[in-house]
């Protein structure tokens, strides 16, 4: 329901061919790797991948984060939505694109702990996002910080603005890390693995605040996660990645209930689930073997050495490409049409 | 292993509590606050049970594995194991017993000496338990341990780093197995790998323990993956534990409001389920100064003003169910896995 609503509206975030290339003493290694894709206003769009997939390195290249030439080199598209059309965020200067970070484009990470400044007052902090990007007093940005931190559902904001870092729980520092965020009401949060390091009665806090916040500012949010009941949670679209590159695409109903790829059906396999009713101590399904290093992938498609459907001089010898199938689905397996519904 | 075997405690505690006295600083500054990150912890662990322990950060479920090893001295209470408290016993008297009971650690990474091969890591209690045993003997054991838990005798001859995550957490099981230990604790053994490689450590477990016939306890902060291993779990809040069941039990019919609590929170990889969420406010308080009473209740969607006067007692509600809540009236809503 919610995907048909954000069809609906424009694309505020288009990435082309996407790819880091890092320099290492043992050889380049190349993730993620022509990575496409769009976000829409509203939408959540959900990356989903296991360590090494390079779901956190995209979300770093769109934000210009990653080492500077010639240790890591990032080439392709990065096109975000302004007033006058598409800019491309890679042709960017630093300059301009200090303008653009945490103002039209924000990103939120995993460890609240860190990503704070221990020895400033939170309400500085925030104040200082908001008078980087906008021309306003100290008095006014400080009214803004505190209406930020009732936003986010911060108890006693008023006290909170002079509190410090360690003050603060980790689910509170999380919502002040969203408060920053959201200081110049971004077009697009990127949120990578915001509630990974919080407890689950946390977690569902903060996803129900960021789906609240959502719904009133109409930004567009790309989700990072390894965790799949969060995914089915929060995302409209899914993009699952393995290896560097897209496997599978689609929205977030179709993908969990029929997955074509697979390697997103083995990820779903894989999620624990109580077999209450049944026997007690039954093995889970698993998909066997490890995740590849990026330095010696395998050849043809990276999934083939643990895919239970691979055939041999087929899946090892070539790429397969990732195949647009209907509107707003893609997958990258040479034997999906065989396969069909096995694979879930 | 037997029937009437199966039903004796190899492990009973009793009245278990650890505080940390947070003393004063170098400059004789702070409160000497204490922490009391377990706080009256009554459990039996069955032979050949996997007891699940659940709870969040700050709960004290580490604590307990700790203490149940004597890796920490308790301050309160008694740890039976096998007929010995082992509460008062010193390091020397403690000595017999460590070789019959062993820990998982969370962190693949850091619990393996990156500078020692596979090899020596596995048969390093071999030599502080059996140091009459000869190299021949350590060799052989390390390959049966290596086949055991899913690697090649070859991999021995290599250091940790050469390893994944999931392999390496294998190694820290054939570790923990080398001496044949009768009791396991395993803290977060899955928590920092990736889900494919969660249920293959999982199935891991569940596999030695039916070859081994081992009692385990299991340590985790996810639900699902204690519902999938465990035989009872219990769940601790604050250093206490607020309900103790059969995994059915539990799932199908929970009797304190936390775990209800907990259940709700967990998100369901479905996304066609309808959800309808009880969302708890404010975090976990701190152990220095716990609430009177129920230590839940300032989070508990249904507490009463007596709850802050009474601290609940774990009571029998059930078949091997029991929780510590004074409110008999509620109808509680089951895992969204039943």
């Amino acid at each position: 329901m919610q995907a048909s609503r954000a069809a609906a509206h424009e694309t505020v975030l288009d990435v082309q061919d996407l790819s880091v290339t890092f320099r290492t003493p043992v050889g380049p290694i190349e993730v993620p790797s022509g990575v496409s894709f769009t976000v829409r206003q509203g939408e959540t769009l959900a990356l989903v991948g296991e360590s090494g997939s390079g779901k956190s390195v995209t979300s770093l290249a769109i934000m210009r984060l990653t080492a500077k030439a010639p240790y890591a080199v990032v080439r392709g598209r990065v096109r975000l939505r302004d007033a006058s059309g598409f800019r491309d965020l890679l042709l960017l200067t630093d300059e301009q694109m200090r303008r653009v970070r945490g103002n039209e484009i924000s990103m939120i990470f995993q460890e609240p702990m860190t990503s704070l400044n221990p020895v400033h007052r939170i309400g500085d902090q925030i104040a200082e996002a908001i008078r980087f990007h906008r021309d306003v007093t100290p008095a006014a940005a400080q009214d803004r910080a505190l209406e930020l931190l009732e936003l986010v559902g911060i108890s006693e904001p008023r006290k909170r603005l002079a509190s410090y870092p360690h003050h603060l729980s980790g689910g509170m520092r999380q919502r002040v890390m969203i408060a920053i965020a959201l200081a110049c009401d971004p077009k697009v949060l990127i949120a990578d693995e915001p509630t990974t390091a919080l407890d689950v009665t946390v977690q569902a806090q903060i996803l129900a605040l960021l789906k609240e916040l959502q719904a009133r500012t109409g930004m567009a949010i790309i989700f990072i996660t390894h965790n799949l009941g969060v995914v089915a949670e929060v995302a409209d679209r899914v993009m699952v990645m393995y290896a560097g590159k897209i496997v599978e695409q689609a929205d977030v109903g179709p993908l969990f209930a029929r997955p074509m790829m697979p390697y997103t059906a083995g990820l779903l396999r894989s999620v624990p689930r109580v077999a209450i009713l049944g026997e007690r101590g039954a093995a889970l399904q698993t998909i066997g073997g490890n995740v590849p290093d990026p330095l010696t992938l395998p050849p043809g498609c990276a999934f083939h050495p643990r895919c239970l459907h691979h055939q041999p001089g087929r899946c090892d010898a070539a790429l397969p490409p990732l195949e647009q199938v209907g509107d707003d689905r893609a997958v990258r397996c040479l034997r999906w049409r065989e396969i069909g519904s096995a694979a879930a | 292993m037997s029937a009437e075997t199966a039903a004796q405690p190899l492990v009973r505690v009793d009245g278990l509590s650890k505080w940390f006295d947070l003393g004063k600083n170098l400059f004789g500054f702070g409160h000497g606050d204490i922490v009391r990150a377990v706080d009256g912890v009554s459990l039996d662990i069955l032979r050949g049970e996997i007891l699940g322990l659940v709870g969040e950060s700050g709960s004290g479920k580490s604590t307990v594995g700790k203490t149940i090893l004597r890796l920490n001295q308790p301050t309160a209470g008694s740890i039976v194991f096998d007929g010995t408290d082992l509460a008062p016993l010193a390091r020397r008297q403690l000595r017999p017993f460590r070789r019959r009971m062993q820990l998982i650690f969370q962190d693949p990474f850091s619990s393996l000496n990156p500078r020692m091969t596979v090899g020596r890591i596995v048969s390093t209690p071999m030599m502080i338990h059996a140091p009459d045993s000869s190299s021949d003997e350590r060799r052989q054991r390390v390959d049966e341990l290596l086949r055991l838990v899913g690697l090649s005798p070859r991999h021995a001859e290599r250091y940790p780093h050469e390893f994944s995550g999931g392999q390496r957490q294998r190694i820290g099981i054939a570790r923990a197995l080398v001496m044949d230990p009768e009791f396991l604790v395993a803290d977060e053994p899955v928590s920092a790998l990736d889900v494919s490689i969660q249920a293959q450590v999982v199935n891991l477990l569940l596999e030695v323990r039916r070859k081994l016939g081992l009692t385990m306890l299991f340590i985790s902060h996810d639900l699902a993956v204690v519902g999938c291993i465990a035989d009872r779990i219990a769940v601790m809040y604050l250093g206490k534990i607020v309900e103790l069941a059969p995994t059915r039990s539990l799932f199908l019919s929970p009797r304190h409001p936390y775990t209800e609590a907990l259940f709700s929170a967990e998100p369901i990889p479905d996304p066609a389920i309808r959800r309808d969420r009880i969302l708890l406010k404010g975090e976990i308080p701190s152990p220095v100064n716990p609430p009177s009473g129920c230590v839940f209740r300032t989070r508990c969607p249904y507490a009463l003003p007596d709850c802050a006067r009474i601290v609940p007692e774990l009571e029998v509600v059930g078949p091997g169910h029991a929780k510590a809540c004074i409110r008999d009236d509620l109808e509680l809503r089951p895992s969204q896995h039943a």
